[in-house]
């Protein structure tokens, strides 16, 4: 996000009009199931989810920066520079909120300069995501050992990819183990924001009927409650508390 | 007032217990679930827990159409088998891995983009009387990367 993170309410308003004025043409139905098939199933219907409180333990899985990238590459948008947070805002970010969002960002926009192999970014994202993870204390999520393994496979995407997904997956199993789940969260929310603003901004409003992106971005609105339930699960958090409402006014 | 003493040390212990079991759920992906993901590449999040037999767990996630996916759910070899069921919206069951053996993955793809429920539990070894068995549970997934 090409400025200093502030919740993209305009984005988020943006899906759910998109979605709801396009939804009407998706199709549904299910068919009986089998190992390795494609399978079609009904839209969501989150209102059927109401057991939701008999389980030990709930996880809302978010898309991850990465996934989020890979989403946008699948539908063979073009790669563009000027979409991401600029390597230098770095330096912006001193509470905790604010490292929380950008390191998710960060992870965004390096996915972003991984799949589409843009090598010097990778290693300047890389750096500015160690600065947020740094910043809020996540031990040895991306060390100097990481940066010398990706500038020793900067041309092998198949490396590259096993080391962002590597340091994603460190910096939240850390916060996770650390009772920082709040800040987890706030990670996967900034991610998912970065993939959805930068989606936005490259759709050719010319090109609207069909065009796969923004299929994809409608298709976001299936997260909108993993997103909420994800955030309400952290409840009572400052910053999280923050967050729920610049997205629920939005 | 000795339990004054106690109090901070067995809270002091049992958090270190807890921090060091979290610790070594997290190895336990890396080391055993991530490599099940083979060809797939991992998403990078983290979803694991301590589970004791009998519990259950719950994930909501959002799978987009078009996109070949590899779900892994792993547990400690000291758990009893684990279960994991997939549905969707209407409570279908897409997917049972008790009817394949307890298998730990399942690859496949959607027509349309659903947001899908995965129900994982760990069953139970039935003994009246022992103390229930506990461990690490993950859950990973890994998709196919467009060219």
């Amino acid at each position: 996000m090409n400025k200093k993170f502030g919740i993209g309410t305009g984005i988020l308003l943006g899906v759910l009009l998109l979605t709801s004025m396009l939804t009407c043409c998706k199709s549904g139905g299910s068919k009986a199931p089998a190992e390795g098939d494609a399978v079609e199933v009904p839209t969501v219907n989150p209102a059927v989810y109401d057991d939701m409180k008999k389980a030990e333990k709930i996880f809302n899985a978010l898309p991850s920066p990465l996934e989020s990238a890979m989403l946008v590459k699948s539908t063979g948008a073009k790669f563009d520079l000027s979409l991401l947070n600029p390597i230098g805002n770095k330096n912006n970010y001193v509470t905790n909120k604010s490292m929380a969002l950008n390191l998710g960002i960060y992870t965004c926009d390096l996915s972003f300069a991984s799949l589409y192999e843009q090598t010097q970014l990778i290693i300047d994202y890389m750096n500015s995501a160690k600065k947020m993870a740094d910043g809020l204390g996540i031990l040895k999520a991306i060390d100097q050992a990481t940066i010398d393994r990706l500038e020793e496979n900067i041309n092998n995407s198949e490396v590259i990819m096993e080391i962002v997904s590597e340091t994603f997956m460190n910096s939240n199993s850390y916060l996770e183990d650390n009772g920082q789940s709040a800040i987890a969260a706030i990670v996967l929310v900034g991610g998912w924001f970065e993939g959805l603003y930068i989606s936005t901004q490259l759709v050719d409003e010319k090109d609207f009927n069909g065009n796969k992106l923004v299929g994809r971005i409608i298709d976001q609105k299936l997260s909108i409650d993993i997103l909420l339930n994800l955030l309400n699960s952290n409840k009572g958090n400052p910053a999280v508390d923050e967050i729920i409402v610049q997205v629920t006014e939005a | 007032m000795r339990i004054f003493r106690i109090i901070p040390v067995l809270a002091m212990f049992i958090l270190a217990t807890t921090v060091n079991a979290e610790a070594q759920c997290k190895a336990f992906a890396k080391k055993i679930c991530l490599p099940e993901l083979g060809s797939y590449t991992h998403d990078g999040n983290y979803h694991a827990a301590i589970l004791v037999e009998g519990e259950e767990a719950e994930l909501y996630k959002t799978f987009y159409s078009d996109m070949d996916y590899r779900v892994a759910i792993c547990g400690e070899d000291k758990l009893p088998n684990v279960e994991f069921r997939i549905l969707d919206a209407n409570k279908n069951v897409l997917y049972s891995n008790k009817d394949s053996n307890y298998a730990k993955t399942w690859d496949f793809k959607l027509q349309s983009s659903q947001q899908l429920k995965l129900v994982i539990k760990v069953n139970s070894f039935n003994k009246p009387g022992e103390t229930p068995v506990s461990g690490c549970v993950s859950i990973m997934f890994g998709f196919k990367v467009k060219k």
